[in-house]
């Protein structure tokens, strides 16, 4: 496949240019279709009840007063779903335990946070739904409970599961605890890097539990048939993981269930999971009739996963010409009520920028009576970042070196070793400090009040499985299924390498998602893996198409296909048959299909390897009003090596759209509970995510340094810019009031009180 | 919450019968920014609800000799809109400007924001300081009070059952007045105030203050006046040492929480600092008035 | 108790309801006219996703009551773009990708209108004050910004 493959070298028509997206239309008329936005005939309205503890065993639920209530057709308790069995499935790092699910979905012995989903109804009207619910008694044992991470390990503390033995120490100890999980990764001599460093620094962070803060709660509308098949509309980063979990939780067959990715009103990784799925079809089983649930603003922040929060130490030895010697990390991760927080990422990524031959990180899972944690947009890494990127920052300044210059001097290369095993193998990383240096700004000189940090992040990027479907259509057109929900424009990306591949227009292409039943198997959208991935199923059956065309072109002309290429969209004679016969474009060739063959289209399933990791390196100035401690960003410049930009402007935004989010995390975003245990700020209104007053443009910079394993060059590009903000404003604040801010979020009253302390 | 009654008046003396007799629960409907959310959270389950917007007295906004009478219920982004009362009351029209969103304003009313009764209103500041007086009509008539005896408790007023809002009375200004509100939040938009400041000062014709009125919100159960900061200023010119007196004031006259909005020791510290900058604010406005 | 009957004018056509007092406009608006244009996020007014003009004034469609509606004028995004002619700001929208999930669209769309209505000519800063009531979470506002700003100088003809 000589002349599809390889696109690194050939000049590239569409490839970085910005079109209108394929699906852009409704959604600027308000047709596009999300989650809440389905109906059915004989809907009905289904409601979840909440604990109002944030620990609590359920002596017993009496539903009776409202399964009477007039209007209501079904009421769901624990009861009518099947136990799980209790086994870690899947790869450590993101392993998934059924029996925990199925607990978190619909609550059994006990309620482990406030919001935890206690029961059901589904009623003919809304209002009937609510009123239902508060009709539900519910008798509670209150516990004792417990929210901080490092009160949680405390040998008092109460217990979440009195089962409890942490997985990762040998011998494994004795006594339960809120420990899940304890996990090491090393690389070299860690004592004696440390011995043999001119300078030490050390510091303790802790940070806030945060919430991905997605415009659109869980919604879905789900119907079961008689027959024991179902279908469900929702809004998931992945319909594939919908029909997994779903069926396994109400023991039906995966193949029974049918799942529609709805449009997604963002989801950042906290739609990677189910909570309102699998009780909408088993309401709509019990009932006999469609079912649809949205969740409240409230219900999402209370009860769908916030990514953690952490308390951390890190330790860095650096030689006085700034080469690092040594790195050592402690990061204790909340997990939420049931174990599963991104520890592991955090201590494998936080060192992963940098070439130190001597490294150590701990990580401890921690439960705790909170939500249980969720992705997060590179989740774990921007945790870890924050702690890790500022005391670099710290090592930079005590030996007196330019911090970007510190960073690029122990950048990463290929061959570096992770602390995790594999050697980097790719390069980017020193070209994107270099690219962010030689921005005009970073020299610029700075006002009263203000500062300059900068920090950098890593991501390792997702590979996967991931199925593509190409129809030619009569007239030339091009259709492209896939399985991968479009969270950001990934429908003009797979477009775009399509249009690209066979040499057609863009709007000769439409992209669709298509449902479980209708495209091969695909993994979530997440892990910055959809362009790299599903855009390589894409592009390979885009080639199984074109070799299709081929060989009715050469059937048309009488040669053989040896003798005929693909190129600029149309079949070409060429080697010795070179020039006999006028080029035969995808249309022509579409409409000679039935006399040639048949229909033409080609299916590509594959699980990608190969994929770059994503390196990100920011700088941002911020001017600190003395009085007050309100920080304000003057400007935001976020340089990432994204391999080969598909569509530029989307690549754009999802850098723009992850560095305020870390903006938001860095500054104002936290979750606060009261002594109870209760949420006090469940809402926008004191859950502060920035409003477009609070932030200025931001500069954006594509390094590309193409991945030689995509015939496009592709690195994922979505989550890595998230992980270097908070530590780069931690840092620009430090530069302009002398204080080192350790604990997230940087507000007001925290910023205020460091500048007192120092007088 | 399906059996309440929605009523419409389009009299003072109709709202006030429909509130004065209702058996259980009723609530004024102006904006409804408050009242919504209240309804969604089941916090209040009221019976009935009483539409104020088509009662024409309530949603004028007449001139008369320099004073301004506005009513209850007029939109904020109205009363904010309005070029003549934006000149002659620049402060109070800062703090109207901060309620919530383009949207919150496109609803609400100061009538709402002042009886809803929140420690930390915007606009309550702003028009304590300008002395602006509320005009009540109940079932025992009409009668006047001070927009600063209108909240007495965190959700709680001094209205009597059936009383109503009516219209706010800003007093004619004399010359050389300025007034200025400012309010703290961690954004730059719609949080609800951690700190606000509300100044309204005169000046003579050499430059003293002649009077003043220093009104602080969200740092005690209701908005405070404060008169041992206006007296701060009173006699001076509103210098640096006048400033720094009056900041100290107002940060000791301060009786806040903490809350999930802000600590008690940052809110006493802002409520100096605010109070000064809104001070100097006010004093360039009086300055350049004529 | 007896459902509320309103009539009222919806993007520019009759258009009559029957609603309890408690049902909110977007309530109305979603589940008994099948709009679902106009999206909620929060129901309390923080995020703007629900925002529509009530005789031309912006407000958000979930703090208020359909039976409020009773001879108003309502416009929603589904009465934004005339047949298939788009709204310069649907179109700038789009050509400046200033949606990704585009679930806060809608909203953004009826605010921005409302403010060139109002401020033809609207400063960077103007128009993100103007815009904090509606949130963004997947853009970062940036390309939302450029794009008022663009439609804004086509409105003007400059």
């Amino acid at each position: 496949m000589d002349t599809a493959t390889n696109y690194s070298e050939k000049k590239l028509k569409i490839i970085g240019t910005s079109p209108v997206r394929p699906d852009g239309v409704p959604k600027v008329t308000g047709l596009a279709q999300y989650g809440a936005d389905f109906s059915l005939p004989g809907m009905l309205w289904g409601k979840i009840l909440r604990s109002p503890h944030a620990h609590a065993r359920i002596r017993s639920i009496d539903t009776s007063k409202a399964l009477a209530l007039r209007g209501v057709k079904a009421v769901l308790t624990s009861a009518d779903l099947p136990e799980q069995k209790f086994e870690y499935v899947g790869p450590e790092r993101i392993a998934v335990n059924f029996w925990h699910m199925t607990r978190n979905i619909m609550a059994r012995e006990k309620v482990l946070y406030e919001g935890h989903a206690v029961a059901a109804v589904a009623a003919t009207t809304s209002a009937i739904a609510e009123e239902a619910l508060r009709l539900i008694e519910v008798d509670y044992e209150v516990l004792p409970h417990v929210i901080d991470v490092d009160q949680a390990m405390q040998p008092d503390a109460p217990l979440l599961f009195e089962d409890m033995i942490t997985r990762g120490i040998v011998p494994a100890p004795k006594q339960a605890s809120n420990i899940s999980k304890r996990v090491e990764f090393k690389i070299g001599d860690l004592e004696a890097g440390f011995a043999a460093a001119d300078e030490i620094v050390e510091a303790s962070f802790k940070t806030a539990a945060v919430h991905q803060g997605y415009i659109e709660p869980q919604a879905c509308l789900a119907r079961f048939d008689a027959d024991g098949q179902g279908e469900v509309w929702s809004s998931s980063q992945g319909h594939f993981i919908v029909r997994t979990f779903t069926t396994r939780l109400l023991g039906m067959k995966t193949g029974d269930l049918r799942c529609h990715a709805a449009e997604i009103g963002g989801a950042f990784g906290g739609k990677t999971v189910v909570y309102v799925e699998p009780v909408a079809v088993a309401l709509s089983r019990k009932s006999g009739h469609p079912v649809k649930i949205m969740m409240s603003r409230e219900d999402v922040f209370k009860a769908t996963g916030p990514t953690s929060g952490a308390s951390m130490t890190i330790k860095i030895g650096v030689k006085r010409d700034g080469k690092i010697v040594a790195a050592e990390g402690l990061f204790k991760y909340q997990a939420g009520a049931f174990p599963g927080s991104p520890v592991m990422n955090g201590c494998m990524c936080g060192f992963a920028p940098y070439d130190i031959a001597n490294v150590r990180t701990v990580g401890y899972d921690v439960v705790c009576n909170r939500p249980k944690s969720v992705a997060y947009r590179a989740p774990g890494s921007p945790i870890s970042a924050f702690a890790v990127e500022s005391t670099i920052d710290m090592a930079a300044s005590k030996i007196g070196m330019d911090p970007l210059q510190f960073r690029l001097m122990n950048a990463a290369k290929p061959g570096t070793p992770t602390v995790y095993g594999p050697k980097l193998a790719h390069h980017g990383f020193s070209e994107t400090i270099e690219a962010l240096m030689q921005h005009p700004a970073y020299k610029a000189p700075l006002g009263k009040n203000q500062g300059r940090g900068s920090a950098c992040g890593y991501w390792f990027n997702g590979g996967g499985e991931s199925s593509a479907t190409v129809h030619v259509n009569e007239d030339g057109s091009v259709v492209v299924a896939t399985g991968s929900p479009d969270i950001g424009g990934s429908r003009a990306s797979m477009a775009l390498m399509a249009a690209e591949t066979l040499g057609i227009d863009y709007d000769k292409v439409r992209p669709i998602i298509a449902d479980t039943n209708s495209i091969g198997y695909t993994q979530g959208t997440g892990g910055s893996r959809v362009t790299y991935a599903t855009g390589l199923a894409v592009i390979n059956a885009c080639n199984k198409v074109i070799a299709v065309l081929r060989a009715r072109a050469a059937l048309i002309w009488n040669i053989d296909v040896e003798d005929v290429i693909w190129e600029d969209g149309s079949a070409r004679p060429a080697g010795k048959r070179a020039g006999e016969f006028e080029p035969l474009p995808l249309k022509a060739i579409a409409a000679k299909r039935s006399v040639t063959g048949g229909p033409i289209s080609a299916s590509e399933s594959l699980n990608a390897g190969g994929q770059a990791p994503g390196f990100a390196v920011q700088f941002c100035d911020v001017e600190v009003d003395p009085e007050t401690g309100h920080v304000k960003i003057l400007r935001f410049v976020a340089a990432q090596d994204v391999g080969r930009a598909i569509h530029r402007a989307y690549v754009e935004g999802q850098i723009q759209g992850g560095v305020v989010q870390g903006i938001g995390w860095a500054l104002n975003e936290e979750y606060i509970y009261d002594q109870a245990g209760h949420l006090s700020n469940a809402g926008f209104l004191d859950y502060r995510i920035p409003v477009a007053s609070d932030v200025p443009m931001i500069d954006t910079i594509l390094v590309e340094v193409p991945n030689p394993n995509h015939p496009f060059g592709v690195k994922g590009v979505a989550e890595a810019n998230i992980v270097p903000p908070m530590a780069a404003i931690a840092n620009a604040i430090n530069n302009a009031i002398g204080r080192r801010m350790t604990e997230l979020p940087m507000s007001p009253p925290k910023v205020l009180a460091a500048l007192d302390a120092g007088n | 919450m399906s059996d309440m009654r929605y009523e419409a008046p389009k009299t003072v003396e109709a709202a006030v019968a429909l509130l004065a007799g209702a058996n259980g629960a009723a609530r004024m409907l102006a904006g409804g920014t408050d009242l919504l959310i209240q309804m969604r959270g089941g916090r209040i389950q009221p019976e009935l609800l009483v539409d104020l917007k088509g009662i024409p007295e309530m949603t004028s906004i007449v001139a008369e000799n320099g004073s301004f009478r506005f009513g209850a219920a007029v939109g904020c982004m109205v009363l904010v809109e309005h070029e003549a009362f934006a000149k002659a009351w620049p402060g109070v029209t800062d703090a109207v400007k901060l309620i919530g969103s383009i949207q919150i304003k496109g609803r609400a009313t100061v009538g709402g924001n002042v009886c809803n009764a929140s420690p930390a209103a915007d606009s309550v500041p702003a028009l304590i300081a300008a002395g602006a007086i509320a005009s009540i009509v109940g079932p025992k008539g009409r009668r006047d009070a001070r927009v600063e005896d209108i909240a007495t408790a965190p959700g709680k007023t001094s209205l009597a059952k059936g009383e109503i809002v009516v219209s706010f009375l800003l007093p004619r200004r004399p010359p050389h007045s300025g007034d200025a509100y400012l309010r703290f939040i961690p954004r730059t938009e719609m949080d609800i105030a951690v700190v606000g400041a509300g100044i309204n000062l005169t000046l003579d014709d050499k430059g003293v203050c002649t009077q003043a009125r220093v009104s602080l919100g969200a740092v005690a159960e209701r908005a405070l006046l404060v008169p041992e900061a206006a007296a701060a200023l009173i006699g001076t010119k509103v210098d640096a040492a006048a400033l720094k007196r009056l900041a100290a004031a107002a940060s000791a006259a301060c009786k806040p929480i903490d809350d999930k909005r802000g600590t008690k020791i940052y809110r006493i510290k802002v409520a100096g600092v605010l109070a000064r900058r809104a001070a100097e604010i006010a004093l360039d406005r009086a300055r350049r008035k004529n | 108790m007896a459902k509320h009957h309103v009539t009222a004018t919806l993007n520019g056509n009759d258009v009559e309801f029957l609603c309890e007092t408690h049902q909110t406009l977007l309530d109305v608006l979603r589940d008994d006219l099948h709009l679902t244009g106009s999206k909620e996020g929060c129901g309390s007014g923080d995020c703007g996703a629900c925002s529509v003009t009530l005789d031309g004034r912006l407000i958000c469609a979930c703090l208020m009551l359909g039976v409020e509606a009773q001879g108003k004028s309502i416009e929603t995004i589904e009465g934004m773009a005339v047949g298939d002619k788009l709204h310069p700001l649907q179109r700038k929208f789009l050509e400046h990708a200033a949606l990704q999930c585009g679930i806060c669209t809608p909203g953004f769309l009826i605010a921005s209108r409302s403010l060139l209505e109002r401020n033809p000519d609207p400063t960077e800063e103007e128009v993100r004050f103007w815009l904090a009531g509606n949130l963004c979470r997947c853009t970062g506002y940036h390309k939302i910004v450029e794009a008022v700003l663009d439609a804004a100088r086509e409105m003007r003809g400059a």
